[in-house]
């Protein structure tokens, strides 16, 4: 009930915003947000002033101010590194959960698939991911595709784990309701248990936004000579500490952006309490 | 609750005969669940004629096996031995044929369906003929007393009006036999009281059979044409009674004495279980 609530409340604001200007959103969104932009602000200072303070060497941790300058200093290097990492996480995220919903359905539906690939699954899961980039570079070479697949195999788990448990989360009682209505197994999948499974598939794709973009630059950081990753090496190698602290910021800031847009499309989709009526 | 009477006109009158033909046949009926070895008998050697358009109550302790012959009767428990005939036809056939429909203790609505989609569910899933009576989704809403809330999610409607909606999503197909499962066990008592009137008022414009699983004994009898009380260990039949109160019954119906008289014996009845 109260998330409705809420969700009127928000949309009132939203259209309140648009009627009176872009400032008064502005300030509407300062106004909602204010404890975390002052927490973030005093971070930042208190790190300034450490940085200033103590006399820390700019190659060993480089102040805010500096950062600040970097990204205007390296602008084209930064954009032009994005956007291979966006593209392998992207791709990653898709392949991975693809796989991971289609294995989970498959599972769901015959419990001898389960028995038998669940393990390995797991096995998968258990190899460090830092572990297998190396042994996917030597098959796959220096291209774009090892950082796909380890995108991928990072969002893999936690969707099939989830998809699992969604497609199996549809109660007792509205099955027996669908067996009255002499649904057929198609008809049950898609008006009951898909549905039923969204809300757990979002947590899982929430999780798998923000590695993928993880798996990404690790992928990046074993062999390759472009994207975010491999610009972290190499300002590691070169001192250049205040590119680093920058690359580290956008690769953050990819994160979160991928993970506000599955966000937005959950808000979209997923309009329903799951447990409302138990 | 005017439009209640309005809209029940609307929907195909069938003509309250007691004279007419079984619409349920039970005949030593056996229900076993488990394996061998670790058997456990549900229902032993059940018997039971309800008639054409009659509302029967089933009644008795919990493990008697009430919801069982229910679900039996819904083809959603396998019979061991004995038959069921529904409308002379298996439970499978009336199944496929919609000529029943049923209502859970709970809703059992879907949450991602507004209050409308859920009650046409029954028109879009399953094989159903063209000739098959059905009615429209909006009027049925309106039956149940939620005109107006069409568009609403199911956590967005208080626990009665899920089960308004549960009932006029069974109401669609135009069932000739209503199983309900302690449709209203959860509710409380107040709502409670006001869907009994309404669903005694549906009964009589509709002429639905209805067979309708409580626990509670002034429910049972309140509503009840007749009422059928098993007892336990295994589930048989203990008792089945004509209930001796006039139609159309109100609330306070409750406090005569002839009312009590009848609650009292079953309530005797109840403790030999």
């Amino acid at each position: 009930m109260s998330d409705v609530v809420q969700g009127s409340k928000q949309g009132v604001s939203v259209s309140d915003a648009k009627r009176s200007g872009v400032t008064d959103a502005i300030l509407g969104f300062f106004a909602n947000h204010y404890p975390a932009i002052l927490a973030v602000a005093g971070c930042v200072a208190l790190w300034q002033f450490v940085v200033w303070f103590f006399a820390v060497p700019t190659f060993m941790a480089p102040s805010p101010v500096e950062v600040f300058y970097a990204f205007g200093e390296n602008g084209a290097i930064l954009w032009a590194n994005l956007l291979p990492t966006l593209l392998e996480a992207f791709l990653g995220f898709i392949f991975g959960n693809l796989i991971a919903i289609l294995l989970a359905v498959w599972f769901v539906y015959s419990s001898t698939a389960e028995k038998a690939f669940y393990p390995i699954a797991v096995i998968i899961k258990s190899i460090p991911i830092i572990a297998l980039a190396p042994i996917l570079v030597l098959i796959f070479g220096n291209g774009i595709a090892p950082k796909i697949i380890i995108a991928g195999l990072i969002c893999f788990f936690p969707t099939l784990v989830n998809m699992v448990q969604g497609l199996k989360a549809a109660s007792p009682a509205m099955l027996d309701l669908m067996r009255v209505l002499s649904a057929s197994n198609s008809e049950v999948f898609w008006k009951v248990r898909l549905p039923a499974s969204l809300p757990f598939l979002f947590a899982a794709l929430k999780i798998a936004a923000t590695s993928s973009v993880m798996g990404a630059i690790v992928a990046e950081w074993i062999g390759s000579s472009y994207g975010l990753g491999a610009l972290i090496i190499e300002a590691t190698y070169n001192f250049r500490s205040p590119l680093l602290y920058a690359t580290v910021v956008i690769a953050a800031g990819l994160a979160v952006a991928l993970f506000f847009v599955v966000s937005f499309i959950e808000s979209k989709v997923v309009r329903w309490k799951p447990d409302a009526q138990h | 609750m005017s439009e209640m009477l309005g809209a029940a006109q609307m929907m195909q009158p069938v003509r309250h005969t007691e004279a007419a033909g079984s619409a349920v046949s039970v005949k030593n009926l056996h229900i076993r669940f488990g394996s061998k070895g670790s058997e456990f008998t549900a229902l032993s050697d059940v018997s039971v004629e309800v008639p054409e358009g009659a509302l029967v109550t089933m009644l008795g302790p919990s493990g008697c096996g009430k919801s069982t012959l229910l679900r039996a009767v819904a083809d959603l428990v396998h019979v061991s031995d004995g038959s069921i005939s529904v409308l002379g036809q298996p439970p499978k056939k009336a199944r496929e044929g919609r000529d029943f429909a049923f209502v859970f203790q709970e809703a059992t609505l879907l949450p991602w369906r507004s209050a409308i989609d859920n009650v046409s569910l029954p028109l879009e899933v399953g094989k159903h003929s063209s000739s098959q009576r059905t009615a429209d989704p909006e009027e049925m809403l309106a039956l149940v007393g939620l005109k107006g809330r069409e568009k609403a999610l199911p956590h967005e409607l208080s626990g009665g009006m899920r089960q308004r909606v549960a009932i006029a999503r069974a109401l669609i197909t135009r069932p000739r036999i209503l199983l309900m499962d302690e449709p209203f066990g959860a509710l409380d008592e107040i709502t409670r009281d006001k869907l009994n009137e309404e669903l005694l008022r549906l009964w009589q414009e509709t002429g639905t059979t209805i067979l309708f699983v409580t626990h509670s004994i002034p429910e049972a009898v309140f509503l009840g044409q007749y009422v059928l009380m098993l007892e336990s260990h295994p589930g048989r039949v203990k008792e089945f009674m004509k209930v001796d109160l006039p139609y159309p019954r109100k609330l306070a119906m409750r406090d005569t004495v002839e009312f009590i008289r009848i609650t009292a014996k079953l309530r005797a009845l109840l403790e030999e279980c």
